[in-house]
């Protein structure tokens, strides 16, 4: 008998963050047009050069169609079924500070192992927390304030530091880039922004957690952050949804501008709603994330865990624009159950002697689908560019699937570029020599797993390696059955 | 009452009978040596005692400490104190030595109701091992057997042993593949763990490993049932006259039932 095909009484945790909070919300009425970006952009308060973009990228959007080039299959997203706007009911304005929030809200975060309150007091991370369509608190600002350092949510970021938004928004991923891509930019409601001055080291680690709550809403985020020249910042990101039977539309927008000397070290770990394991429900997480290295010596670093989602498409990748700049991008990316993943990088050569390193971890169980999709590009005048890939596939069980899709376009005799693959399945043998040394199955899959995801998981911050360490053993609970 | 009493065991790998008829007893604080020939069923008597799976029992009963051992997972034979010692230990990339072993540790002690070790306390148990087994502290740091020469291999596995500290220890072809500086050190380690309270078979082609671990009783394995038994001179007698003086056709190379890889 083969590991496959042994069965195990797993608990079959449920998904941890499956609850819905009680909060009274301002939701706009399902459908898409110009009407409700206006609707948007006005609950906002956006000035009209925001808007006229908005509208430019809708008008575009219309014009495009869904890509269908990802190895992902899904029902048909009905555009006009979605509430593209959701925010719940405050009292004023905005929120001076954590009082003024609804404690609902509060308890939210805290069951989501976020406590706002204590995270400004005690811990040493600086947290915006996304709920559904807008950000609720930051916590941290005045200290980060003191440095120089911006650190808000999006729509703060309009009003206080509308030069730096104007210069920099859709100047990584244009509102023409692609059809997720369009539609966030047409209605986009929140996010963070991020702005770090030259010379600055930031002391804390960032981090943005979002919240889907509101049924049939679908959330639209955008991430911008600026490290002027010999700044760094590490930025981290986690993400949560209730469980519901329909399935919820995710597109984010990330961009990432370093300039000399700058480094941005940008963490994920995504832990949407799967969907059952029938695959009914969960969130179709359809991201953009990009990164440009724009000034010489600058260096972008992407580190993704991805557990959750029906559905995942994202690639973020790196533009190597600035001499000897430096792009990594070290993936995990699990699938389990009916869960479909489509993930990779591009990593594009555009400077002399640029270095990018890409090492990728797809683990299939159940009946999950993996496919790493990369690009490494190098273009002619990229003399000296250097990529090393490392894809490696681990497969628990007979009816999942792993997939490798490189696509390689050297265009410069000078660079190297290698690419490394391997798949593997977890071995009976390694199974039964854990077992043997008193190892139940759950803890050996969840051990070997983490030691087959070792070279990405250390490169999270400490706090978030441990989270992630855990959540992959969740993750894959019952997969061994 | 025997540590391990083994009634008349028949186990077939795929359909073919393997082992047909064994009958074995081990005391508390006895060590036996099983010896035979390649394809006689050495391993495959060490693997259905551990537990592992496509080794089917057609016939016969195990007891440990007069409990059923056939019924129980192979992790619960571990943490009730089975401890094989593999003829090919397993690599597992990507987890560090210590922390796979402070895991097993703490999962055997958690079943057995006892207080998990910290870090400390178990780094200070681990070292102490070490220093008995000749090993460096580099062994803590890498991954499970990844890159381990042969013998280190083999010295991981009695480093996993005096940390598990089990009630009945199986040692698989330990000696093999280790040259006589590495048997010495490993005999030296399997000494230290004699004790009143532990029991050892020792499964082993050749004579050697007994010129440094002296067995209570010696049984000669062949085509899957104990042909011979006998005091440490059996296996002396062995040496001198081989298999074949014993009557034994040594030239059996069937091993459809060992793990050889």
């Amino acid at each position: 008998m083969v590991a496959d095909s042994q069965t195990i009484s797993a608990v079959n945790q449920e998904y941890k963050y499956g609850f819905v909070s009680d909060i009274e919300s301002e939701t706009a009425p399902p459908g898409l047009s110009e009407h409700i970006i206006r609707f948007i952009s006005a609950k906002k308060n956006e000035p009209q050069w925001l808007l006229d973009w908005r509208l430019k990228a809708y008008r575009h959007w219309l014009t495009m169609v869904e890509p269908t080039w990802a190895a992902v299959h899904y029902e048909p997203v009905d555009y006009q079924a979605i509430s593209y706007y959701s925010a719940p009911k405050q009292k004023k304005e905005a929120p001076k500070s954590l009082d003024e929030i609804d404690p609902e809200l509060l308890r939210t975060y805290e069951k989501l192992g976020i406590p706002l309150r204590e995270q400004e007091r005690l811990s040493g991370i600086a947290v915006d927390a996304v709920f559904d369509s807008v950000s609720v608190a930051t916590t941290f600002k005045g200290k980060l304030a003191e440095m120089g350092i911006v650190f808000c949510s999006f729509s703060e970021a309009v009003q206080h530091h509308p030069d730096l938004v104007r210069k920099y928004l859709g100047s990584v991923v244009p509102h023409t880039d692609n059809f997720f891509a369009a539609l966030n930019s047409a209605v986009f409601s929140d996010g963070s922004f991020c702005y770090i001055p030259k010379g600055v080291r930031c002391p804390m680690e960032l981090s943005t957690y979002f919240r889907i709550n509101t049924a049939n809403t679908g959330q639209f985020e955008r991430t911008l952050i600026v490290a002027e020249a010999g700044s760094y910042v590490s930025y981290l990101e986690g993400c949560t949804a209730p469980m519901r039977d329909e399935n919820q539309l995710h597109a984010a927008v990330v961009e990432l501008i370093a300039l000399d000397d700058a480094e941005i070290k940008y963490s994920t770990v995504q832990n949407w709603y799967p969907g059952d394991k029938d695959g009914k429900g969960g969130i179709y997480n359809f991201v953009t994330k990009r990164g440009a290295c724009r000034g010489a010596r600058s260096k972008i670093s992407w580190t993704q865990v991805e557990t959750g989602s029906a559905i995942t498409w994202k690639y973020p990748s790196c533009l190597l624009q600035g001499e000897n700049s430096v792009g990594e991008f070290y993936s995990v990316a699990i699938t389990n159950n009916r869960q479909q993943a489509d993930t990779g990088t591009k990593m594009i050569h555009i400077g002399k002697n640029t270095r990018s390193t890409i090492i990728s971890k797809g683990i299939s169980a159940g009946f999950g689908q993996n496919t790493y999709r990369g690009m490494v590009k190098v273009l002619p005048a990229a003399h000296g560019a250097r990529n090393y890939t490392q894809c490696d596939s681990l497969l628990i069980g007979d009816h999942c699937g792993a997939h490798t899709v490189p696509y390689i376009e050297v265009g410069n005799v000078t660079s190297k570029v290698e690419h490394e693959a391997s798949t593997s399945k977890i071995g009976e043998d390694q199974l039964f020599y854990c077992a043997q040394r008193g190892l139940s199955m759950e803890d050996s899959v969840s051990l070997i797993v983490n030691g087959f995801c070792k070279q990405v998981l250390k490169e999270l911050p400490m706090e978030f390696a441990v989270e992630a360490q855990k959540l992959l053993g969740l993750s894959l609970e019952g997969s061994v059955g | 009452m025997r540590m391990l009493e083994i009634r008349n065991l028949h186990v077939s790998v795929g359909g073919k009978e393997i082992l047909r008829g064994i009958n074995l007893e081990v005391a508390r604080g006895e060590v036996h040596a099983i010896m035979g020939p390649n394809g006689s069923g050495k391993s495959t008597l060490g693997y259905v005692l551990a537990g592992r799976t496509g080794y089917e029992v057609t016939q016969g009963e195990v007891y440990f400490d007069g409990e059923n051992l056939l019924e129980m997972s192979v992790e619960e034979r571990a943490c009730r104190g089975v401890f094989l010692a593999f003829q090919y230990p397993v690599e597992i990339p990507g987890v560090g030595n210590m922390y796979f072993l402070k895991a097993a540790l703490n999962a055997q002690r958690k079943f057995r109701g006892e207080p998990e070790v910290d870090a400390m306390q178990f780094l200070k148990l681990v070292k102490k091992q070490l220093k008995a087994l000749k090993m460096d502290e580099v062994f803590l740091q890498r991954a499970v057997n990844v890159g381990f020469s042969g013998g280190e291999k083999k010295r991981n596995e009695i480093l996993h042993m005096s940390v598990l500290q089990p009630k009945l220890a199986l040692l698989d072809e330990t000696d093999s593949g280790l040259d006589i500086d590495a048997l010495q050190i490993v005999s030296e380690g399997v000494n230290a763990l004699r004790s009143e309270d532990r029991a050892m078979v020792l499964v082993t082609h050749y004579q050697r490993l007994l010129n440094y671990i002296t067995p209570d009783k010696v049984h000669v394995l062949a085509k899957g049932r104990i042909v011979h038994e006998g005091g440490k001179d059996l296996a002396l007698e062995l040496e001198k006259s081989g298999y074949a003086g014993l009557g034994i056709d040594d030239t059996e190379t069937d091993r459809g039932a060992s793990h050889a890889r």
